[in-house]
């Protein structure tokens, strides 16, 4: 039960997160001594006797250089933390490149994870030991909450856009991931495991039987991006033609006719599909329909998979 | 004892003298709207309270034992809802508030007293209309966010209403407070005499005025999403979830400060009188309250680092929410200080005032763990968050809340508590509390969700601790109430200025008559003078 006070070996950013922790601990046991112990101190040495004679009290109305020390100080102090808090949540928020990643569909009320290869398993995901994982994640009704407590991090799912988590799991296990935003009726019961292999185990499970069921998630966007009559406009091969083309573009800048721009990541893509010409991209003209209605979340999905495929 | 003067007797009733429904449910006295302000609010105290012990008892065990998740989830909204929206925001202000400004102001009733009245009118019916929605409760959390506010098929558009009326109720008593503080002011009385509790409740007036028409909107807002479709929130069709977080948050986190600043004028008042010196750092404390309400405005999206918000949103809001301890630490450290080679008497509302410093310190020293990015990750929506704002809340405000009872019971009764109930009550509510809610930032530190109606089983011994702790509290509080219940109707009769203090009501007999003062006091010093080598008396 005393785990909690133990220094985080499960990933590297989990140790980064506790040591924060114990920073802001250390100065905040600081303050915690010095006024605890002043109050409690003044409260029983200056207390009124039964007996005696009330105590002159000395007429101290207030002191401008304790008041400096004690902004000055604490102050600086927070700044410290708030520092220091930063800085490992930059680390947390960049994911580094060339990890490998798992497309989570949260629902009411599980957790369904989506591989590469197109496989996919419900409330369970596997990864390899050692190398960094990370997690795409979107809603298909209500908010959720992803939220590895070994790991000491969290995110939020949401509907209608992506959102982004990863880990990089250094020791074998299994570890629960609890939803922690809050869902309905099942939200407590809203839980998956993340199971961490050791390489040779993670490959054969790899290259092992797999269940005939959906394509690679990339085979699948390539589908769809042919029948959804995408290649109209765009190609796969560099030359712009009515729209830009789709290769190089995930992760591309866009630059737009008002003089903005953007990069062109799964939440920027998603949202182009839905409603385009919110913002038209110089040297095109406004003219892409809307596929909302005509392609779901899921296929959307597929089809950003594809798209990173085209470098 | 305490005072030097003879034995009073209560000469009479006062403002409790008339009797009969009309004469308090027309009433145009401050003092009597505050109390029955008091008198609601406790009672969802009460009612919440009983909410937060099904809560307790049903997490003893980790299973769907006791009570079916949905009715747990139902549960854990009301008692949310219940505590936050009809008892800790109004609580202090429109109880102790409106019976105690014009008095410490030397005024005989605040600007508008019809408004007044109409406030609490208007705060009842909001209330009959939430209660109204019980037929079909809600389970979104007393934070309803969406989609799933907006899509569940409770009664969120009633309840929506009735919460508009019930902030309404907020922003009209809140006006009253500012045009009272600035006009009604007796003579002599300028900006650097004005008792700190005046300087508090000025602050959180502000406050309510400025942030409350946000969340009504807000509600109006999801009302209209959910009669008519139009979506600002549903991403479906084109609205966005995360908006609906940041306008509920523009309101609910400057809401924490209405809240606490009342809490702290009333430390502010107590502290001084039983340590017989004078508070240290006037201004840096008056100031501290304004501070605290400006800051509070800008640092709402720290309730929303793991949101999907953006990261460099959340670094801003990170930054700006550190500098609100910086005020708030001010005044922990003045009241310290104020206590320094003082006279200190430990009668009930000395040590409710200092409970209130000893466990706001713990809770506001488990802020930073929730404003630094880098540990908010691992404890957001975890039951550390839980224990810090119960510390900062209950811990906080309920602890001002009953030493300002204590401090004024004399004065709105004309009647003494009975001390050695006060600090039996004390001693359980201190333990208990302690251990109900300590024991939930390690839940939290293990990873223990909010919101879960089941967890884990190896979390079950910590909650069986926090569940004992939570009954040893409700004993406390019980004791506490039958002081209070007891000793209005068989309390010996109050002097006029029990506690010896120097702010204008103990200038009034206990209780006062209905115009307060006979004439308006003219006012030569300011109300800390304890200990004032003037050559008279401290009375």
């Amino acid at each position: 039960m005393l785990g909690f006070l133990r220094l985080n070996e499960v990933s590297h950013i989990a140790g980064r997160v506790d040591s924060v922790f114990i920073f802001i601990t250390a100065v905040g046991l600081f303050f915690f001594l010095l006024t605890q112990g002043s109050l409690i101190y003044f409260a029983l040495r200056y207390r009124r006797r039964k007996k005696e004679e009330e105590a002159e009290t000395p007429y101290i109305t207030g002191n401008f250089m304790l008041e400096t020390v004690w902004v000055v100080i604490p102050s600086l102090l927070i700044l410290a933390i708030f520092y220091y808090g930063y800085v490992v949540f930059m680390e947390i928020r960049t994911p580094p490149a060339g990890a490998a990643e798992i497309v989570v569909t949260a629902r009411q009320w599980m957790y369904q994870f989506k591989y590469p290869d197109g496989r996919q398993e419900v409330n369970q995901v596997r990864v390899p030991v050692g190398k960094p994982v990370k997690f795409v994640m979107t809603s298909q009704d209500v908010l959720h909450g992803f939220y590895l407590p070994s790991f000491r991090v969290m995110q939020d799912i949401l509907p209608g856009r992506y959102t982004y988590l990863w880990v990089q799991p250094m020791k074998e296990g299994t570890y629960d991931i609890f939803c922690t935003q809050y869902c309905g009726t099942g939200h407590s019961e809203m839980r998956a495991a993340m199971v961490v292999m050791a390489e040779k185990d993670y490959q054969a499970w790899l290259t092992g039987e797999k269940k005939a069921e959906a394509k690679p998630l990339a085979e699948q966007g390539e589908e769809l991006v042919e029948k959804s009559g995408c290649l109209s406009c765009h190609t796969t091969d560099g030359k712009p033609k009515i729209g830009p083309t789709f290769k190089g573009l995930f992760g591309s800048t866009s630059h737009f006719t008002d003089g903005t721009s953007a990069v062109a990541d799964e939440n920027y893509i998603r949202n182009y599909i839905l409603q385009p010409n919110v913002k038209v991209i110089k040297g095109f003209q406004p003219i892409m329909p809307t596929f909302k209605g005509i392609l779901k979340d899921d296929d959307i999905t597929a089809i950003i998979a594809y798209l990173k495929t085209l470098k | 004892m305490m005072q030097e003067t003879a034995f009073e007797q209560p000469a009479s009733r006062g403002y409790l003298a008339e009797k009969g429904f009309r004469s308090w449910a027309l009433t145009l006295d401050h003092k009597r709207i505050g109390v029955m302000y008091l008198c609601t609010t406790l009672l969802f105290f009460l009612v919440g309270g009983m909410l937060g012990l099904l809560i307790r008892l049903k997490l003893m065990y980790p299973g769907e034992q006791l009570l079916s998740n949905h009715a747990y989830n139902v549960i854990f909204t009301l008692h949310g809802a219940m505590m936050i929206f009809l008892f800790i925001i109004p609580g202090i202000p429109a109880g102790l508030g409106n019976f105690f400004i014009p008095l410490l102001i030397g005024a005989r009733d605040v600007a508008f007293p019809r408004l007044n009245i109409l406030s609490y009118w208007v705060f009842v019916s909001g209330i009959l209309v939430i209660l109204g929605t019980l037929v079909s409760p809600m389970d979104t959390g007393w934070t309803f966010y969406t989609p799933y506010s907006a899509t569940t098929g409770a009664a969120v558009t009633a309840l929506s209403f009735g919460l508009f009326l019930v902030g309404m109720a907020s922003i009209l008593t809140g006006l009253n407070f500012v045009v009272t503080i600035h006009k009604l002011r007796a003579p002599g009385m300028s900006w650097n005499r004005l008792p700190l509790f005046i300087w508090g409740m000025y602050a959180t007036s502000i406050i309510n005025v400025l942030a409350t028409p946000v969340i009504g909107i807000t509600f109006l807002l999801l009302a209209c999403e959910r009669l008519f479709g139009v979506a600002f929130f549903d991403p479906t069709k084109g609205g966005d979830p995360l908006l609906f977080q940041h306008f509920f948050w523009f309101y609910s986190h400057p809401v924490v400060y209405v809240m606490i600043l009342p809490a702290m004028g009333v430390i502010s008042e107590i502290i001084p009188v039983f340590s017989r010196k004078p508070i240290f750092g006037y201004w840096a404390i008056a100031y501290s309250s304004l501070a605290i309400a400006f800051i509070g405005f800008l640092v709402w999206g720290h309730h929303m680092f793991v949101s999907g918000m953006s990261t460099v949103a959340g670094v801003i809001f990170s930054f700006l929410t550190f500098f609100v301890a910086i005020p708030t630490g001010v005044k922990v450290f003045n009241w310290i200080a104020t206590m320094y080679k003082g006279s200190i008497s430990l009668d009930s509302p000395m040590l409710y005032a200092l409970t209130f410093i000893f466990l706001f310190i713990i809770g506001g020293l488990t802020g930073p763990f929730l404003g630094a990015l880098g540990t908010d990750v691992r404890l957001h929506d975890t039951y550390f968050l839980v224990a810090h704002f119960h510390y900062t809340m209950m811990g906080g405000t309920v602890m001002g809340l009953f030493a300002g009872l204590h401090y004024w019971f004399p004065k709105m009764t004309g009647r003494m508590l009975n001390e050695k109930l006060a600090k039996i009550a004390w001693f359980f509510i201190f333990i208990g509390f302690n251990v109900t809610f300590f024991t939930m930032f390690i839940l939290g530190m293990e990873g223990m969700p909010r919101r879960w109606a089941q967890y884990p089983p190896r979390l079950q011994p910590l909650h069986i601790v926090s569940t004992v702790g939570s009954w040893i509290l409700a004993v406390g509080v019980a004791v506490m109430f039958a002081n209070f219940i007891r000793n209005i109707f068989k309390g010996d009769p109050a002097p006029a200025n029990p506690w010896r203090g120097l702010t204008l009501e103990w200038r009034t007999p206990s209780p006062p008559d209905t115009e307060n003062f006979e004439e308006i006091p003219v006012i030569k010093d300011w109300p800390y003078g304890y200990g004032k080598k003037t050559g008279a008396k401290n009375d």
